[in-house]
Parts: C-alpha cells; sequence; structure tokens
C-alpha cells in the first residue's frame, strides 16, 4: 500500500522538452513509473525519450488522448503557477510542482484557482513523491527507496534524502515518500500528508521533517496530538538560523520572532513526537518512537 | 530585498499615496538646501531630519559618536538641519534591529514637520496560513507591531485580500470604522488602504508597513514611515526596484555569492560549511552547534553545482576571517559525488587551504567520489556520515586551538 501514487499513475510532464523536465522524465521511466505524456506548447506532435512519450500543447490534449491522472511541473518560474492552474483545468486529480523560485503573488493566485477544483497540489519547490519500486515523480534519486512501513513527510529536499537514507539503512523502509517543499504558499500541507499516512494500513510509522518559518509545523503537532495513534519521529531544521535571513527557501525565515525551531519542537515534543536531536538521528528516532 | 525609507515614500507617491513632503540628502550641504527649500514650500520651520538605514527602531536608537542623538529629529531652521545632518552622515546608528555594530548611516532624508493628531499602524503583508494578503491595522501607531501583537492581540485588525477580486471597499471601510475613524478622514484612510493594497500587489512586495500612519490636526492622513520589502523570486520583473538596491545595506560575501546563484548567509561562527539543498545546509549549521562549535555560514550550492560554482563557493567561504575549519557535506541525488569531489579537490588546489576540512559524500557514485578525494595527496578528512563529519570537524578545529 502507498498514498497517492502508485503502479497505476499515469504520469504527464509539463516543461518535458526543456533540460531538466526531460532528464528527471528520463529518470521517472528508468525507475518504472508510466510516463505517458509530455506538454510543451508550441511542440506538439513530437515523441521524446526514444519515441516512447507523445508531447502535446496543451494538457487538456494531453490527458484527453493519454488518461494521464498526474502531472509534474518543470516550468520555469515565470509560467509555473499558469502551468498548476492549466493542469487543475485540465481536472487532474494529483499536480506536483517542482519548480522553484515562483513569486508569491503568482501561487496566492494559483491557490485561489485550485480552491473548490478536485486537484491536489504538491508544490512548488519541492522534490516531489515517490513510492518505492512503483512511482517516482520529481527529481529525488530513486535508488536510495526501498518498500516499507513508513511515511516520511518533508518540507526540504536533501534533508528528506538524508532521512529516506537512514529508514532504508535501518531496514523499514518507505510506504511513501512526499517533499511538500520550501515555500510560504503551497498546496498539500504537513496535515494533508499525516492524514494519509494515518489512515493508510500499510504505514506503521510517520517521519515529519519541518524546518523554521511559518507555524505549519504546529499545526501538524496539534493535529498529531488529537488523531494520530501511529508512532510519529520529527526533526526540524534551523535551530541555529538567525531572524531575519532568509535560509534558502524562501519559507525558511523567522518573521516577528515568529516560527523558530525551538516553538516547533515544543509543540511537537507536546504531541508526543520523538524528536531527532541531529539530522543523522532521524531513522533512530523512527526506531524508538515504534518501540514505545 | 529591502529600501530605504525615501524609496518607499517614492514608490507610494507614484501610487497616489500621500506622504509628507521630504528629499533625500547624501552631504550635510544637500540636507541644508532641502531643508530651506521645504522651508520655504511649507512656511514653517520645522523640518525632521531622518537616518536612512534598513533597520527598523531608529527614533529609539543613539549614534555611537553621539550618544544624545537618535535616528530621527525634530529641529527648527535649515542650519540645524544641515548641522544634524552632519553629525549623522558617516556616523553610527545602533537601534534594536542592527546590533550592538549598529549601521554606518550614508544618506538623510528632510522631511516636512507635520502637526500629529493621531498615529496608527498600517501593513500589508502575505498570511501563511491562509495563503493570502492580509491587511492589517491598529491605534496603536509608532510601536513595534510584534509587541502589540503579543501583549494587545484584540487591537490589531485583520482583512485578508481574495485575490480574485482584490481588496473590498467594505473591507476598507470595516477597518477604518473599526479605528474609530469619523467623516472625511474615515473615507480619506479608506482610500488609503485600498491604494496601499494596490501598491503591495502591484510591486510584489513582502512586506509593505507604514508605521506610523498619521492622521494630522486638519485630518489629512499620510505616510510618516515607509518600510517596504519585495519578494525576491519576483524582482525579474521590477528592473526600477532592483535598481534601489543599496550595496551599503548589503553583506559584500552575500551579494558576491548572489552573482553565482549560491545561497549564502554570514554567520558569526568559525566553521565554514558547503551543503547542497536549504534544509539539509540548516541541518548541517545545527549538528555543528550540537557538538559544541558555530557555523560561519549558510551555504546552498543548489542541485546543478558545477565545479566552477564550487570553486566560487570555497572562495566566499574562505574570505571570512574568522574560518578556522570547513565542513563540506553533500547527499548526491542527480548531483553525481565524483563531480562534487572533482569540484572540490580542483577548489583547494586553486583557492589553497589554510584550515581543517572534511568532506562527507553520500549518494550517487559515492565510492567513486570517496576514493577520488583519499586518492588526492590533499589533506582532506572524509567523515562517513553527517555525525561523523561533524564531529570530526569540530575536534580538528578544537585541537588546533
Amino acid at each position: 500500500m502507498s498514498v497517492l501514487v502508485d503502479k497505476n499513475t499515469k504520469l504527464l510532464v509539463q516543461g518535458i522538452t526543456g533540460k531538466t523536465g526531460m532528464f528527471h522524465a528520463s529518470k521517472s521511466l528508468e525507475y518504472g513509473t508510466q510516463v505517458v505524456a509530455g506538454v510543451t506548447p508550441g511542440k506538439g506532435g513530437q515523441k521524446v525519450l526514444d519515441d516512447r512519450v507523445p508531447v502535446y500543447d496543451t494538457v487538456a490534449d494531453a490527458v484527453a488522448k493519454t488518461g494521464a491522472n498526474a502531472s509534474v511541473i518543470f516550468v520555469p518560474p515565470p509560467f509555473a503557477a499558469d502551468a498548476i492552474m492549466e493542469a487543475a483545468d485540465a481536472e487532474l486529480p494529483l499536480i506536483v510542482c517542482i519548480t522553484e523560485g515562483i513569486p508569491v503573488n503568482d501561487m496566492i493566485r494559483a491557490k485561489r484557482y485550485l480552491e473548490g477544483r478536485n486537484s491536489r497540489l504538491i508544490g512548488p519547490n519541492c522534490p516531489g513523491i515517490i513510492t518505492p519500486d512503483q512511482c517516482r515523480i520529481g527529481i529525488m534519486p530513486g535508488y536510495i527507496h526501498k518498500p516499507g512501513k513508513i511515511g516520511i513527510v518533508s518540507r526540504s529536499g536533501t534533508l528528506t534524502y538524508e532521512a529516506v537514507h537512514q529508514i532504508s539503512s535501518l531496514g523499514l523502509g518507505q510506504t511513501t515518500a512526499i517533499g511538500i517543499g520550501g515555500d510560504p504558499v503551497n498546496g498539500t500541507n504537513f496535515i494533508d500528508c499525516i492524514e494519509l499516512f494515518n489512515e493508510d494500513p500499510a504505514t506503521e510509522g510517520i517521519v515529519m521533517i519541518g524546518e523554521i518559518g511559518g507555524s505549519a509545523e504546529e499545526e501538524a503537532a496539534a493535529y498529531i496530538k488529537a488523531n494520530v495513534k501511529k508512532p510519529v519521529a520529527g526533526f526540524i531544521a534551523g535551530v541555529t538560523a538567525p531572524p531575519g535571513k532568509r535560509m534558502g527557501h524562501a519559507g525558511a525565515i523567522i518573521a516577528g520572532g515568529k516560527g523558530t525551531a525551538g516553538d516547533k519542537l515544543e509543540a511537537m515534543r507536546d504531541a508526543g513526537v520523538e524528536i531527532a536531536v541531529t539530522p543523522s538521528d532521524i531513522g533512530e528516532a523512527m526506531v524508538k518512537a515504534m518501540k514505545n | 530585498m529591502k529600501i530605504h525609507e525615501h524609496q518607499g515614500k517614492e514608490l507610494l507617491r507614484a501610487e497616489g499615496v500621500p506622504v509628507p513632503l521630504s528629499k533625500v540628502a547624501f552631504t550635510a550641504q544637500e540636507a541644508q538646501a532641502a531643508a530651506a527649500e521645504l522651508i520655504e514650500k511649507t512656511g514653517s520651520e520645522v523640518v525632521v531630519v531622518k537616518a536612512q538605514i534598513h533597520a527598523g527602531g531608529r527614533g529609539k536608537g543613539r549614534f555611537k559618536e553621539h550618544p544624545d542623538l537618535g535616528g530621527v529629529k525634530v529641529v527648527k531652521g535649515a542650519d540645524t538641519a544641515g548641522e544634524i545632518a552632519k553629525q549623522m552622515l558617516g556616523s553610527t546608528l545602533v537601534t534594536i534591529q542592527t546590533g550592538d555594530e549598529g549601521k554606518k548611516v550614508q544618506r538623510v532624508l528632510i522631511e516636512q514637520g507635520m502637526d500629529i493628531a493621531k498615529e496608527l499602524y498600517l501593513g500589508a503583508t502575505l498570511d501563511r496560513a491562509s495563503g493570502r494578503t492580509t491587511i492589517m491595522a491598529s491605534t496603536e501607531g509608532g510601536t513595534e507591531i510584534e509587541e502589540v501583537a503579543e501583549h494587545s492581540p484584540e487591537k490589531i485588525l485583520k482583512e485578508a485580500i481574495d485575490p480574485a477580486i482584490g481588496l473590498g471597499d467594505f473591507q476598507a471601510r470595516k477597518l477604518a470604522y473599526g479605528l474609530g475613524l469619523e467623516g472625511k478622514t474615515a473615507r480619506a484612510f479608506t482610500k488609503f488602504v485600498a491604494k496601499v493594497a494596490h501598491a503591495y500587489d502591484q510591486l510584489d512586495c513582502s512586506l509593505l508597513e507604514i508605521n506610523p500612519l498619521v492622521i494630522t490636526g486638519d485630518g489629512q492622513v499620510l505616510a510618516l514611515d515607509a518600510k517596504a520589502n519585495f519578494d525576491d523570486n519576483a524582482l525579474y520583473r521590477h528592473p526600477d526596484v532592483e535598481a534601489l538596491r543599496d550595496p551599503d545595506e548589503e553583506d559584500a560575501a552575500e551579494l558576491e555569492a548572489k552573482k553565482y546563484d549560491l545561497s549564502y548567509v554570514n554567520l558569526d561562527g568559525n566553521i565554514g560549511c558547503m551543503v547542497n539543498g536549504a534544509g539539509l545546509a540548516m541541518a548541517t549549521m545545527d549538528i555543528i552547534k550540537h557538538f559544541g562549535a558555530e557555523p560561519a555560514n549558510f551555504l546552498d550550492v543548489g542541485g546543478g553545482a558545477t565545479a566552477e560554482r564550487v570553486t566560487q563557493a570555497f572562495k566566499i567561504i574562505t574570505s571570512d576571517p574568522n574560518l578556522e575549519g570547513i565542513l563540506v557535506n553533500i547527499f548526491g541525488g542527480i548531483m553525481k559525488c565524483d563531480t562534487i569531489a572533482e569540484g572540490v579537490l580542483t577548489a583547494v588546489k586553486e583557492v589553497g587551504l589554510k584550515v581543517p576540512l572534511v568532506v562527507r559524500l553520500e549518494g550517487t557514485n559515492v565510492q567513486l567520489g570517496k576514493k577520488m578525494i583519499e586518492e588526492s595527496d590533499l589533506d582532506v578528512v572524509t567523515g562517513d556520515s553527517l555525525r561523523d563529519a561533524a564531529q570530526k570537524i569540530v575536534e580538528l578545529v578544537k585541537a588546533k586551538k
């Protein structure tokens, strides 16, 4: 079992003819993902990746011809919010936006456009989502993932790999790993993912990896306290980050004394989350949480 | 990105937001002339000299060189304005936001004195929980909004803007009457708020704060201060805003890093870090601290780091005079570890290495990458895990002392 994506997921790649889009579409194909279509306006009619993937001008056309049910977006920042709305307009149930650097105002509008529609957005500025050995959507290194029983949700990219690697090395493996991204306005949040993992019978434990900025981790902690019986392990990056400085991610900033790592850790501890003291202890924290 | 008060006011004026008459000055002579011009225009001898630095808290701040002088001074007459400007320019202003080192003042704003009846607060920023721009207004003008939020949150009125509609007139009215304004002042405030909301959206701000917004004795509504921060991701469509950047207010190393698309933040510690990915970079700083040392910087080389970028990153890290050790932590996903190893080795050969260097590689082609580092004749220590690498660099730095 898994959440959101599995071997039946039919993936469409928006921005497939760009360098990054093409590279990761080929990696997803190699991983065994069904990559059924690509979209680049003006490049419709071509076939790419050894003639395996047809390219269309619009998402609506690609969905009509191929039955795609998920999209991944590798479109440059100025056009990415529009690409998200195009995918939602085509009624794709899952939209994963990898693009980093989308203006906040564009995302505010895209998020408004998604209201009342049946599309779920993951990202933007995220590594994507993967169900080991079934479906890889995004930019993560596939080989570090192993099928198993832990659900992972994270705001960071490479820090997710760190957690996945530890969980795989300890022999636990993952049901699904989801990177929700480091932007201040995004689609799917911690609570959405934790809820999915909580309801997934194959998921026996949950790892959540947060970072400074905003209050999504505190809200997730409150949700866990009220609803989650499964063991949860967590880590927050940015204990040493100074206030007022953007730490790489647009969303990773302590503003007006809010969003510090200390507040988040306190809320998580209070919810019974096993805290990894260092990023090297995430796997061990999960093991400990499962024993308790 | 941040700009100065005088620049923020120019942008607001262009959007039709009422601001007092003012002029920026870079020398005492310019300040004196600007004040004389203002006095002639307004017929009032009262002018305000305001130090222009990016940090807030200027009014309550004090100059290191002139302990009795704050960053905002109300004076009478052009000559006095010139004298005060002379004291401020080139001096260091310390406020609660600058830290103890303070900030050197390079420009002052000469502004007309206002007959202030009431000071209010007005701000616009993103509310992350709702994913919408939110207007905040309060009767507690002049104080830090964070303080108001902490001690009397009920005094902050909020209106979230639906991006499909924009700020509704009714929302602006709710704020005006909620603040206790009446008559033509309420109407002027309503227009003012609409223009501020429009400016925030049009200019892709991340924060637009008017604190204080003042009501004058004759009922005018004016922006007495203006603090504008901008969404870095949207600067590509605002070259006019980008042009307002003041390099004197920014860290030289951070500016240099920006040229090479490196995400870098200078910190106070002594162990330099080079990491791929923002979350892992923060986590690497944290683990250094956990083992009893302090990180010298945050540096994310990004996913597409080439040997050239790694070299640049090294140059920036090693330019820090406090540097006593370097930790490279790479979790190669798409990025191959041998590429990173090559970049690091090239960088070390080019830049030289005066401090201990620990490299931790994980991910794609890790064996090849480690082998390249072990076989090089350079004095580089490898770490097996993030924990191992962090412990090693902290110990090496301590051993050298």
